[in-house]
């Protein structure tokens, strides 16, 4: 209640001083635009909070359903091709657009768009607005969270232990051990200097590729980091992602006893009492630090923008190389650095089969979202679950400030954002037919399998790579050579 | 009585009867079928259809569009990457099998061999076909078990599944049969601990899996203490392959041995008094009476239990999929739930395949013991 009375009120504030414009009262009047998404409050929670304030807005009545997070995509995938279309808009992972939009699912929002003066889409940030909300030079989906992933250190604990925050994968390594076993929330029990979500079927397939997005992409986004973009082949089984492999799972020897079974549930339960040192994670513990119940922690808790790697792959020789202005352009120091835009952030996306009524209230609803007024606001708030994707979000601390960020760490939040964002080698999550399949199962499975000692770090990448393989084949390679370009932007 | 039997006699008919009284008898003569007919035609329609259905799954690459599900025929290739591709090893587990792995899986193969050979004088050409594909899968499973597990190598989900099954469902007959037996002998309060003991069979799967799941936690739940105390404090079962399994087949053991319960409780109540009491002034002992009376009287409905209780132990999904994600690695990962973990991602080709195999293995076991162990047991009080 104290959040929806936060939200309204600075919703009604930002709309007055903005002189933001409300939609026409009764626009939409008698329309039900059902939206699927994940569950619980995170996510699923504001759109129902401002589905609220839309219906009285336009008289549109928005009806929120969530389902677990791995049925997500199947049920709309489901729902729309077979033609129930019992779901007028998901909101899922903006990568996922791609599968969807192949299989000719998708709206196209750009008239939408083209008629809409209030999104203002030039102050989304350029990753978010050609990556995220696009697909094949359309826009397809509309933001409502921006996501990467982020390193967040505890500078009282760094300060204590007399260690400077992490620059490298090795570094992190080094700082974890230094910080493992310190009492960082002061109960009198030691403390972990690591925390991942390493459980198999959650998180963990997109912590390894922020591990490994340093080792092996060095030419910008469009480069990629999975693939051979020219022939599909999987850039897999090297030495690049081999390393990566192996600083990951050497993590866990700082981490929770139980930290195969964790999942970010877990995690964020360990942070917010205080009992890690380093995490992995994307742009929420900025602003989860704020909650009530993570007040042993507040203000300490600063974002690294990407972790960095003084070694890259050499991709004609299969070596690691020292990353030079030869070997990695984008390197700073001698270290490549790659932010991982993990999952890409959440998106809606509007069923093209639904009736043309309730698609314009849909993208209404979408486009009321996404507009500076209404997420400039949600973004700041931690339970939300959104993270910044526009410009102005980031532009000013005046805001997080006022929502009860401390300033240094405002300025710090926002300056690894920022400097992800302006990052031209930011690397982006996988955005083909049947990502789910080469990530969420394959080197998922794989990975956990090497973590838990089933099977060697080779026997792994060799499997990763056969299983990859497989999918292509599956799906055609020349079909997905073809949605690899789309995708990283490279045609 | 006559006449009764008079009513059952077909009336002759007579010159130039007509033809509604042929149509009469027509019908009356094939009103089983009649009746049957709509319950068989159900049962095509929503069980036998999908079923076959689904082989078009399996032996495709199925994709989503605009216009419903495209399918595009690859073959046995979903089956194949389960036993030669990508899949191998996490179906299979590793196999590399050792000097004893290979002795083992000898002298197996020849008991399983001799058997057979034994079979051919004693039972029928459909019999021996029957007895061929049990021993095939006989032999097949001794040598992944020899190659994986006996050889000291990680065993995949086919044997995390029968390691479920045939581990799992003996400790729950064992107990649930201990349990029923002292509930059937004259003690007090025994009403008490039937509903007790039959409480966690009404709860949902998933309840268990969540509960199960707190009750475990080794940092935060009630046995930490205990753990404290032993010195195993930063013991974690999930992170043990071996330890989360038997995790696993505890929690599955928690919700089941209700049902092993309740069935024998049924079959040891239904045995008649005055044979036991007849052993007793013959100076039986309780032993005696156990294995000469009791036992063989509730053999056949045992047997069955188990039968039963073993076609649904394949099936198990909610609790891994609850308790650990199929992890550590994928040390709990049942087929069925590495077939959701598919399907999920869209494969549903390759979801369907697992699910075959799955229903194969199910059903040759599941066959071979109904046949060899339940019919025998069936047959043996009437012999």
């Amino acid at each position: 209640m104290h959040f929806r009375k936060q939200m309204a009120a600075l919703t009604i504030g930002a709309a007055a001083l903005g002189g933001v414009a409300a939609p026409a009262v009764a626009q939409h009047e008698g329309v039900t635009v059902n939206i699927l998404t994940r569950p619980g409050y995170v996510i699923a929670g504001p759109l129902v909070e401002r589905g609220k304030d839309f219906e009285a807005l336009t008289g549109a009545k928005i009806v929120v359903t969530e389902v677990p997070f791995a049925e997500i995509f199947p049920k709309i995938q489901n729902d729309w091709a077979t033609g129930t279309n019992s779901i007028d808009v998901g909101v899922f992972a903006a990568g996922w657009g791609v599968e969807l939009d192949a299989a000719g699912l998708l709206e196209d929002l750009d008239p939408y768009v083209a008629a809409d003066d209030k999104i203002d889409l030039d102050d989304i940030a350029p990753y978010f607005r050609e990556f995220g909300q696009k697909v094949g030079g359309k826009t397809k989906l509309l933001m409502v969270d921006g996501d990467f992933q982020m390193v967040y250190y505890r500078t009282d604990v760094l300060t204590e232990a007399g260690v400077e925050p992490p620059v490298t994968w090795e570094d992190y390594l080094d700082v974890a051990g230094k910080i493992h076993g310190m009492d960082m929330n002061g109960d009198g029990e030691a403390d972990y200097g690591s925390c991942i979500f390493k459980k198999r079927n959650a998180q963990s397939y997109f912590a390894i590729q922020t591990f490994a997005a340093p080792i092996v992409q060095t030419n910008g986004t469009a480069q990629g980091f999975h693939f051979d973009n020219a022939t599909m082949k999987p850039l897999i089984n090297n030495a690049g992602w081999k390393k990566a492999f192996e600083l990951y799972k050497a993590t866990g020897e700082f981490g929770p006893p139980e930290e195969l079974n964790m999942d970010i549930g877990d995690t964020r339960a360990l942070f917010k009492a205080g009992r890690c040192g380093l995490l992995v994670e994307w742009g929420d513990p900025g602003t989860l630090q704020l909650d009530d119940d993570a007040s042993s922690i507040k203000g300490k808790l600063f974002a690294i923008a990407a972790i960095g790697s003084r070694e890259v792959l050499d991709r004609e020789t299969g070596a690691l190389v020292p990353a030079t202005a030869e070997s990695a352009p984008h390197s700073i120091d001698g270290v490549n650095y790659s932010p991982f835009a993990a999952f890409g952030g959440w998106a809606g996306a509007i069923n093209k089969k639904a009736d043309a009524a309730t698609k314009a209230a849909a993208y209404d609803f979408l486009s009321y979202m996404n507009q500076p007024a209404q997420s400039g606001v949600d973004v700041t708030i931690g339970a939300t679950g959104y993270n910044p994707y526009r410009v102005s979000q980031l532009a000013s601390t005046d805001k997080w400030v006022e929502a009860g960020m401390p300033q240094a760490l405002a300025d710090n939040y926002l300056g690894a954002i920022n400097g992800a964002l302006a990052n031209p080698n930011m690397s982006s999550d996988m955005k083909i037919p049947g990502a789910q399949q080469y990530t969420a199962v394959v080197l998922d499975t794989q990975l956990a399998r090497y973590l838990a000692g089933e099977i060697t770090v080779e026997e792994a990448l060799e499997n990763i790579e056969e299983g990859w393989e497989e999918i292509t084949e599956d799906f055609g390679r020349d079909e997905q050579v073809e949605a690899q370009a789309l995708a990283l932007g490279s045609e | 009585m006559t006449s009764y039997e008079n009513t059952r006699q077909p009336r002759p008919f007579s010159a130039g009867a007509g033809t509604r009284d042929r149509l009469g008898e027509w019908v009356d003569k094939h009103s089983g079928t009649f009746f049957i007919a709509p319950a068989v035609t159900l049962i095509l329609i929503f069980a036998i259809f999908p079923t076959i259905y689904s082989i078009f799954f399996a032996l495709s690459r199925v994709r989503w569009s605009g216009d419903g599900l495209k399918f595009r025929y690859v073959g046995f290739r979903n089956f194949s990457k389960q036993f030669f591709g990508s899949a191998e090893q996490h179906f299979l587990g590793r196999l590399d099998i050792s000097v004893f792995g290979w002795v083992l899986f000898g002298i197996i193969a020849a008991a399983v061999l001799w058997w057979l050979i034994r079979s051919v004088r004693i039972t029928t050409w459909v019999g021996m076909i029957g007895r061929s594909i049990s021993a095939a899968m006989a032999i097949f499973l001794a040598y992944i078990l020899c190659a994986s597990l006996i050889s000291g190598n990680n065993i995949g989900t086919l044997y995390t599944t029968l390691f479920y099954v045939l581990v799992g469902c003996a400790i729950q007959f064992v107990i649930g049969t201990g349990l029923a037996f002292l509930c059937s002998q004259p003690i007090s309060g025994k009403n008490f601990f039937r509903v007790i003991f039959f409480i966690p069979l009404m709860i949902t799967p998933l309840g268990v899996g969540y509960a199960m799941r707190m009750v475990a936690d080794v940092t935060k739940g009630p046995f930490e203490p205990v753990l404290g105390f032993l010195g195993l404090g930063d013991w974690v079962w999930s992170a043990d392959a071996w330890s989360a399994r038997f995790m696993m087949m505890v929690s599955d053991s928690w919700q089941w041995i209700p049902f092993i319960f309740i069935c024998m409780l049924a079959a040891l109540e239904n045995i008649p008094r005055d044979h036991v009491e007849a052993a007793q002034v013959d100076g039986a002992s309780s032993v005696q009476i156990f294995r000469e009376i009791t036992w063989p009287q509730v053999l056949p409905v045992a047997v069955t239990v188990l039968l039963i209780r073993m076609i649904e132990a394949f099936k198990i999904v909610d609790l891994p999929n609850i308790m650990t994600g199929g992890g550590p690695g994928s040390a709990t990962e049942s087929m069925t739930l590495n077939s959701m973990y598919i399907w999920r991602a869209n494969d549903l080709g390759g979801s369907a395949a697992i699910a075959y195999l799955l229903l194969i293995l199910t059903v040759v076991v599941c066959a071979s013991f109904f046949n060899y162990v339940v019919m025998g047991q069936i047959r043996k009080p009437k012999s």
